[in-house]
């Protein structure tokens, strides 16, 4: 970026550099410059069309120096900027002396603590997020059931993790472009899927905009920004650093969000992305559902740092930990998140303390690592929708009438959605090879027709319900 | 990549019959030049595009010997010359001037201008946004790019060498791959993957990968590999250009290739083989630098009195089997001469797929000369055995045509 600059003002620049910091070569200084600019608009120091990506980068400048006062210690220069040095041998701890504490707004019975910050939420909003976190207990309740008397083949619940699927629904844009690992529905239904559409995915039938190609709950919709669910652990966290940093190049006011669980923060993957994010700019927002469990596995089998939120600081992100079942703890704090993420360009790592209720999917009988009390407390007495209708309804915006009309029609369109989606027809059978590219090729037709071959010489081994 | 069925075993890739159209080769370009038409060489990827010409030419042969640029210059009169990676880096710098959505990201693409000075001043003409250094995580790279080409960018991925792209093997087979597919075609992937591969001199068996065997089972990618300037650029604007992912595999030794190619634009079909040498006796199939040890071989063996057929495959994945097709029902012998090993090669793909589907135009066994199943030795001299030489081709033509 130096090169942008004219010649005069580059040398002044690079004279102050070495006198204030004290380079040992001139080109060490220019490379320190692209990182280290002072604050202010660069814009006009830039050739007008090149948007470099340290522009507007708040560059937080970290003072080597501390409160070294001892006479013996020195300053050196190593690539990467000046450090002090000290005689005296000492590492730092494995851990904080103390647990970084957790944001919370609510306390466990829903009522407001005396000196919380927090975003204001109007009524309509409230409103909806809960009914959307009652919507979404129920749809997982009713495929969950459907998967056990066998109409699905397979289902995965959000039991517990209500208030951070709806809440950061809510505290984003429609344009915030959404990179899901499995656990995320919530914001699907937030920004509008219906339970129908929810349906046709689990169902895999010809309505389903997957086509009927992936399993039950790898929901994706092109249309409300949220991208197609691969089921690899955490490869969706570089996938989500590109889409912020395309957001950025096009100069949108918009982010990439992407979830992750406790788990998925030991992926290599993750830690690739954090870093690329720092380096990158990137305004992403990378949010942890720390739910205790990979399958079987628990935290302290996943990691021994203080959960994720640590992790941050270590590729120089900024970081937060919330209490991932208190809605409005949720909200707020993805809310600021996100308007420093696109403000500043700069990632944020939000880790979501919560617990998973569920199993991890209908494959897994959780009762067999943990004990049923513990699911059954954290159900009843850690539920996030409890405390957060006591405090919907402390405002006069809910009551027992409301919840159960809503309650009814939930059920009702659920069972309707099941029904029709059960009843429609499947994909053709074309839909299994196209899309593989844009436009069939020669191998992929001739594959197609050899196996009408074999269909039409066995035709009693095809399934039914698929037109040919 | 549209697609029609001719006739019972053979098996099209180009929409038209190219004996219908004139088939000019690249020394009749320059009539057209008055006009900036972007010519098309061989059939367009969908029936809107009309090719203009063929490379099917019968005036190529000049240009497949090993970097000679005498003929060439007299015969093609207008065009410029240049070496392969500046090719590349032509292609690139008007596909990213054409389009403001094409990047390139990868290690040291910047400033630095890649490590085979591919993306050499684009940094300082698109800025480095468009033009970005990553960190050193091939995975993560290429997962960015890939969740970038589903919001509307088109990256270009550059690996340092192929045999990195192995780390990033679960980005692009479980995503770049499949999530056009399992998306039900919601999202688009339009991102060429490319990098250097191949046995270069002494580079050590981590440097010296063949990564087109380990990718071409993957669903969904498409694989080309090019050869000469003149291919590099047109397979470069095309992969740029594709709607598919593309890996393009360049090789380490060829970038210092000089020809001279065309000054109006042009871009190469992507599924379509290129007539090196037509021939009787022999069909040679081959691509990337092997092509180059093949015509070495087939000077030898027209002194000796045999015709071979040479085709730079060029298309890995797809093969265009339309070209190889007729090539074997002419000459009813093929030779496959690649640098991939022996097992689970594109020579293994290949010739099953001949087998399969010209086994009764065979008057003898497919033959298939690859390198050894080892780890590319670092030793100059046992490193060049682990290659396919020209003295092993005639040989085995010899055999071949017994």
């Amino acid at each position: 970026m130096a090169q942008h600059l004219k010649s005069s003002s580059k040398s002044i620049l690079l004279n102050i550099l070495r006198h204030n910091i004290g380079f040992s070569s001139p080109s060490h200084a220019s490379r320190h410059l692209r990182h280290n600019l002072p604050h202010g608009p660069l814009s006009t120091r830039l050739a007008p069309n090149l948007i470099t990506r340290y522009c507007n980068t708040m560059v937080d400048t970290l003072s080597s120096i501390g409160s070294h006062e001892d006479t013996n210690s020195q300053v050196m220069d190593f690539p990467g900027g000046k450090v002090a040095f000290t005689p005296e041998i000492h590492f730092i701890s494995e851990s904080n002396e103390e647990r970084v504490p957790c944001y919370r707004v609510l306390d466990d019975n829903g009522q407001q603590l005396t000196n919380s910050q927090f975003v204001p939420v109007s009524k309509e909003i409230a409103v909806k997020m809960y009914s959307d976190m009652v919507t979404l207990q129920m749809m997982d309740n009713i495929f969950y059931e459907a998967q056990r008397q066998g109409r699905l083949s397979f289902y995965a619940t959000a039991f517990g993790e209500e208030a951070i699927n709806i809440a950061s629904a809510a505290a984003l844009s429609p344009d915030d472009v959404i990179f899901p690992q499995y656990r995320e529905p919530g914001v699907l239904l937030w920004r509008g899927f219906t339970l129908q559409e929810f349906a046709n995915q689990c169902f895999g039938n010809k309505s389903d905009y997957g086509k009927g190609r992936q399993m039950p709950v790898h929901y994706g919709s092109n249309k409300l920004n949220y991208f197609t669910v691969s089921a690899t652990i955490a490869t969706q966290l570089p996938n989500a650093v590109g889409a912020a940093y395309s957001l950025k190049m096009d100069g949108k006011d918009a982010c990439a969000v992407t979830f992750f669980g406790d788990g998925g923060s030991s992926e290599g993957d993750f830690h690739a992305a954090l870093n690329f994010a720092a380096v990158m700019e990137a305004p992403v927002l990378f949010i942890c559902r720390n739910n205790g469990w990979a399958i079987s596995t628990p935290t302290s089998d996943q990691f021994r740092s203080d959960g994720v939120v640590v992790k941050g600081r270590a590729y120089g992100i900024r970081s937060i930990r919330v209490d991932g079942n208190d809605a409005l703890a949720m909200y707020s704090a993805v809310h600021e998140a996100r308007e420093m993420a696109i403000r500043e360009r700069r990632p944020i790592l939000i880790e979501a303390l919560t617990y998973r209720v569920g199993h991890h999917s209908t494959s897994d009988d959780s009762t067999r690592y943990r004990s049923a009390d513990e699911i059954e407390w954290w159900n009843k007495a850690r539920n996030p929708l409890s405390r957060f209708r006591t405090w919907v309804e402390s405002n006069g915006w809910w009551s027992d009438e409301t919840e159960s009309d809503l309650r009814s029609r939930i059920k009702k369109e659920m069972l309707e959605a099941i029904r029709v989606a059960e009843k429609t027809e499947k994909p053709n059978l074309n839909h299994m090879f196209s899309d593989v590219y844009d436009v069939p090729p020669l191998n992929l037709r001739e594959q197609e027709l050899l196996v009408r071959q074999a269909i039409k010489s066995h035709p009693l081994d095809y399934p039914s319900d698929v037109p040919l | 990549m549209a697609a029609r069925i001719h006739g019972g075993a053979a098996t099209a890739l180009s929409t038209f019959n190219p004996k219908k159209l004139v088939a000019p080769s690249r020394t009749n370009l320059p009539a057209a030049r008055s006009s900036k038409r972007c010519i098309v060489a061989g059939g367009g990827s969908d029936a809107s595009k009309k090719s203009l010409s063929v490379r099917h030419s019968q005036k190529l042969i000049a240009n497949a010997a090993v970097a000679t640029k005498a003929e060439t210059s007299a015969t093609t009169g207008t065009g410029h010359e240049l070496l392969l990676f500046e090719a590349l880096q032509e292609g690139l710098e008007e596909e990213m001037d054409r389009d403001p959505h094409v990047c390139v990201m990868g290690e040291d693409v910047g400033h630095y201008g890649g490590s085979y000075k591919v993306t050499k001043g684009l940094a300082d003409k698109f800025g480095d946004l468009r033009v970005l250094d990553t960190p050193i995580c091939e995975n993560a790279f290429t997962g960015m790019g890939i969740g970038a080409a589903m919001t509307g960018l088109r990256p270009v991925i550059e690996g340092m060498n192929m045999g990195f792209l192995l780390l990033a093997f679960n980005q692009i087979s479980n995503n770049c791959g499949m999530l056009h597919y399992t998306s039900g075609g919601q999202f688009t992937i339009p991102v060429v993957i490319r990098g250097p591969g191949g046995v270069g001199r002494q580079l050590g068996a981590e440097h010296s990968q063949r990564l087109e065997s380990y990718f071409q089972s993957i669903p969904g990618i498409q694989m080309v590999a090019c050869s000469t300037p003149y291919n590099a650029k047109g397979l470069m604007k095309a992969a740029i250009r594709s709607e598919n992912p593309v890996i393009l595999f360049e090789h380490v030794l060829l970038y210092n290739l000089k020809e001279k190619i065309p000054d109006e634009e042009y871009i190469c079909n992507l599924e379509e083989a290129e007539m090196v040498r037509p021939g009787e006796h022999i069909t040679i199939l081959t691509y990337s630098r092997m092509r180059y040890h093949v015509m070495q071989a087939a000077k030898t063996l027209v002194n000796k009195g045999y015709d071979p057929e040479v085709i730079d495959i060029r298309s890995l994945k797809p093969f265009d089997l339309y070209t190889i097709g007729n090539s074997v029902k002419k000459t009813h012998r093929v030779l496959i001469v690649e640098e991939c090993m022996r097992t689970g090669g594109i020579g293994a793909s290949l010739t099953a797929a001949i087998n399969e589907n010209f086994h009764d135009y065979l008057d003898a066994p497919v033959m298939c000369l690859s390198s050894q199943d080892v780890p590319t030795p670092y030793a100059g001299t046992l490193e060049e055995w682990t290659v396919v030489q020209p003295a092993q081709i005639v040989t085995a033509v010899e055999q071949l045509c017994q």
